[in-house]
């Protein structure tokens, strides 16, 4: 551990520059040692939109899986159960169609799309731009919809309070052993399209737990199905009760 | 690919350092990388030239350190390496542990060519 910041700078392994040598300089050479972080411009961001989300007493939560895994079908049963309970706002990322905020508009909230092109991920920034177009004044819950990656947007601090991690059963029950730091990232982890179990003999519930057990995980797992049952309500229970908690810090 | 991204990140950070400082060049940028940063070395060093042309950092040498990811466990208070995917104690393979390393996204050093003049000065 660094004592001066307290980071945690281990031993280091050199590797081979891939860059060829510069030629020779030819005037005065200077060292400077500095320990940044790379993304520190992006951090800072994200900062500014969390001050945001709080000043408004807003909850934040980032949603981040592969493509297919169900984000924007939870999103619509989301909705639609907290009707008349919460207001809901949500931001899209995609990479380039309007389809979900349409999904997304269709059940009565506001959405904004960020079309990000060959973007792989949202950045702070991008959230930060697309706020501009979705007054917070009243929300209870922004959702922030990621594209639909499991690498790229676990680097990327948006400034949310919570990530949630969605892992659909028509996918590997390894898929966290697979992807380590998007799954570790999470506060939340949900395992998606469980109505489907019967279907899908590979896919173990318990050996999924073990895979995120293993990768570091140690937020809450549900099992949840857009077509309700007990999973999905757990779900709700948990947005309820971190609205809840955000209300009182704001408060 | 966001290596692509945490390249323009870097020169960014670079430039302003470099213009801070009146350097006419960047030489060398020293940047640590842990298993457990989301970014693969190989591909930050792939995207880097591509992100520095017509830029400060154009030219100048990427030098990757990678971190291996190292856990300390909460139980036998042993401080062992692990895989990224297999985060126990190498001790006595509990999962009740906290990295101390291999999380690291930092830039490290820069080395810069000054003028001539800036020498004398």
């Amino acid at each position: 551990m660094c004592r001066d910041c307290g980071c945690s700078l281990g031993p280091s392994v050199a590797r081979a520059p891939f860059v060829a040598q510069p030629a020779a300089p030819h005037g005065h050479v200077e060292s400077i040692e500095v320990i940044t972080a790379i993304l520190d411009a992006n951090d800072r961001v994200a900062a500014h939109n969390r001050a945001h989300f709080d000043a408004q007493g807003v909850l934040a939560v980032n949603l981040m899986s592969s493509p297919g895994s169900g984000k924007t079908a939870l999103l619509e049963a989301t909705i639609r159960a907290l009707d008349g309970e919460l207001k809901v706002a949500v931001i899209e990322g995609d990479l380039a169609t309007e389809n979900d905020a349409a999904r997304i508009r269709a059940c009565g909230v506001p959405a904004v799309q960020i079309t990000t092109g060959n973007a792989c991920h949202l950045d702070a920034q991008m959230v930060h731009d697309a706020l501009h177009e979705l007054p917070l004044t009243g929300l209870d819950v922004l959702f922030v919809e990621n594209v639909g990656n499991l690498v790229c947007p676990a680097s990327f601090d948006l400034g949310a309070h919570r990530n949630v991690t969605l892992l659909s059963v028509t996918e590997g029950d390894d898929k966290p052993a697979k992807y380590p730091v998007m799954f570790r990232a999470g506060d939340l982890t949900l395992i998606t399209k469980v109505d489907l179990l019967p279907h899908l003999e590979d896919f173990s519930v318990s050996r999924a737990r073990d895979s995120l057990r293993q990768v570091g995980f140690d937020g809450g797992v549900l099992e949840v199905s857009k077509r309700g049952g007990a999973g999905l309500a757990a779900w709700l229970d948990w947005l309820r009760a971190e609205v809840a908690s955000r209300r009182a810090a704001a408060a | 690919m966001h290596e692509l991204a945490v390249c323009q990140a870097l020169i960014e950070q670079v430039a302003r350092l470099a213009h801070d400082r009146g350097a006419r060049r960047v030489l060398s940028i020293t940047v640590s990388v842990g298993a457990l940063s989301g970014t693969e070395a190989r591909l930050l060093e792939h995207a880097y030239p591509l992100a520095a042309a017509g830029t400060m950092g154009e030219g100048a040498q990427l030098l990757v350190e990678t971190i291996p990811v190292r856990v300390r466990c909460r139980k036998c208070g042993s401080e062992t390496e692990a895989a990224a995917n297999r985060l126990l104690c190498g001790e006595c393979s509990a999962w009740h542990v906290d990295v101390v390393a291999g999380e690291e996204l930092l830039l490290r050093r820069v080395e810069f060519e000054k003028t001539a003049d800036a020498a004398v000065h």
